[in-house]
């Protein structure tokens, strides 16, 4: 699966990080960093990141 | 029952959307219907009164909604959305929906998702430059009327969220902005007294006016909005105005059926419609128990509790529609987020049950070196707000109110 975070409209709201904490992380400065590949495993709480994120910046594609 | 049954989903947003997610994804092949008053597909409400009315191109209200649209599921591709035709009436125990243009839709499950509406205040005057804020067609009302000019003089009735929001972002794009509110400080039902007036100082010290303790009892003008007159029968000149003042519950068309619909529809722990069969509710129409808190039912008015509602609601209705009910307890954690000019507001559990304020880090003179307040009510935690803190202090402050996952 990829992973996409439009980071132009990311405001690091975090909530991605509590749904799918393998998969998206608040760094030190508060900011979003993310795996763009995670194993296909990791799909239902990927669904629920991108179901979550407030500014609906994440997009999901097969890989 | 037929084999495959048929879902019939009325409204069409956020929780109309989950909802449909949520039953595919237990399982529900059978055919699912969408019901939604509004002709857009479901969008995200939120940037309504924030980046919409501040950023690009205006633009109109079809293309603004296609922006906001919801990324959908692979999975609902053949889900049936009939929009721009509101359901009007019901029989519950027929099993049967009308719509306004007078279509009638049989259902042998029914997800109950119509929502708000903003309420408009009861005082008579010009319709023009006179707003809410809940639609597209709403925020591009707005905008279009804030093109006549810079600094406009602009009137926010009621404090709560969606007033001091709206507030913000208007100071921000210049304006001269009011907050007109009757009853208590800004947000202070949710939030608390202390905390609201460190939130009304730091607004004020970005121009944003209050005026609170007396509501609006006229406007003045002709042909559009020139002025609000206050209950002290002072005048505050208008050019704009955005009625903020709370929402109604979009459950007319279950009258009739013997339900309780005195605030919203009330449903048991399990999102099941009291009085009804086969019929489920989600969203912020829906008022039922947590017992993260007690036993009262109630509607909870945050972006999360659409998804939230829907994945039970829909697992509930899939149980029940197999002759397996479900039992077990729904417990979400709410929470919700504002921002407000350079403050970001997060809140975890249920701050407005609190009767006792705490604030654990930083200081209410500096709220945008972060500020972490905890609620309590009779001594139990029951609310947490974060300003300006980090995100990655979240998780964190979430899983205090979830409980340990009982051993099976």
């Amino acid at each position: 699966m990829k992973v996409t975070v439009d980071m132009t409209m990311c405001q690091d709201h975090g909530q991605c990080a509590i749904a799918a904490p393998e998969v998206f992380r608040i760094n030190d400065e508060g900011h979003l960093e993310y795996d763009a590949e995670p194993g296909d495993d990791m799909l239902e709480y990927v669904e629920e990141a991108a179901d979550v994120c407030p500014v609906q910046a994440i997009l999901i594609a097969d890989s | 029952m037929t084999t495959t049954p048929h879902v019939v989903v009325v409204g069409g947003s956020l929780g109309a959307l989950r909802a449909a997610e949520q039953l595919r994804a237990g399982g529900h092949a059978g055919p699912i219907t969408v019901l939604g008053a509004e002709a857009h597909l479901p969008y995200n409400r939120p940037p309504l009164s924030k980046d919409v009315l501040a950023a690009g191109e205006p633009l109109a209200p079809a293309a603004l909604a296609d922006r906001l649209a919801f990324r959908r599921r692979a999975s609902t591709a053949d889900v049936d959305f009939r929009l721009g035709d509101p359901v009007v009436a019901s029989d519950l125990r027929a099993g049967v929906v009308w719509t306004g243009s007078g279509s009638a839709t049989s259902y042998d499950g029914l997800v109950v998702a119509t929502g708000l509406r903003p309420r408009h205040l009861d005082v008579s005057g010009p319709a023009l430059g006179r707003h809410v804020l809940r639609t597209v067609e709403d925020s591009h009302g707005l905008r279009a009327d804030l093109e006549r000019g810079p600094g406009l003089r602009v009137v926010v009735v009621g404090a709560g969220f969606i007033g001091c929001e709206s507030a913000a972002t208007l100071r921000k794009l210049g304006h001269e902005v009011t907050v007109v509110e009757p009853v208590g400080s800004p947000m202070e039902r949710v939030i608390g007294a202390a905390v609201s007036a460190a939130v009304q100082g730091h607004l004020e010290a970005a121009g944003i006016r209050f005026v609170l303790g007396t509501g609006i009892t006229g406007y003045l003008g002709e042909e559009r909005v020139e002025g609000v007159v206050l209950g002290t029968g002072r005048v505050l000149p208008a050019d704009v105005v955005v009625e903020a003042v709370g929402s109604l519950c979009n459950t007319e068309w279950l009258a009739g059926n013997g339900l309780d619909l005195s605030d919203g529809v009330l449903t048991d722990n399990r999102m099941r419609v009291v009085g009804a069969e086969r019929v489920v509710a989600v969203g912020d129409v829906a008022r039922f128990p947590n017992p993260l808190f007690d036993d009262v039912p109630r509607r909870v008015e945050h972006w999360s509790v659409p998804t939230d509602t829907a994945r039970c609601a829909a697992a509930t209705l899939l149980g029940d529609l197999a002759g397996m009910p479900p039992d077990d307890e729904f417990a979400p954690v709410p929470s919700f987020w504002s921002d407000q000019l350079d403050l970001r507001l997060q809140s975890f559990g249920s701050p407005a049950l609190a009767d006792e304020v705490v604030v654990e880090e930083g200081d209410l003179e500096h709220l945008l070196d972060g500020l972490l307040v905890t609620y309590h009510r009779q001594g139990r935690h029951v609310g947490t707000l974060a300003v300006n803190l980090s995100a990655a202090r979240q998780r964190g402050l979430r899983e205090q109110f979830s409980r340990p996952v009982p051993v099976a």
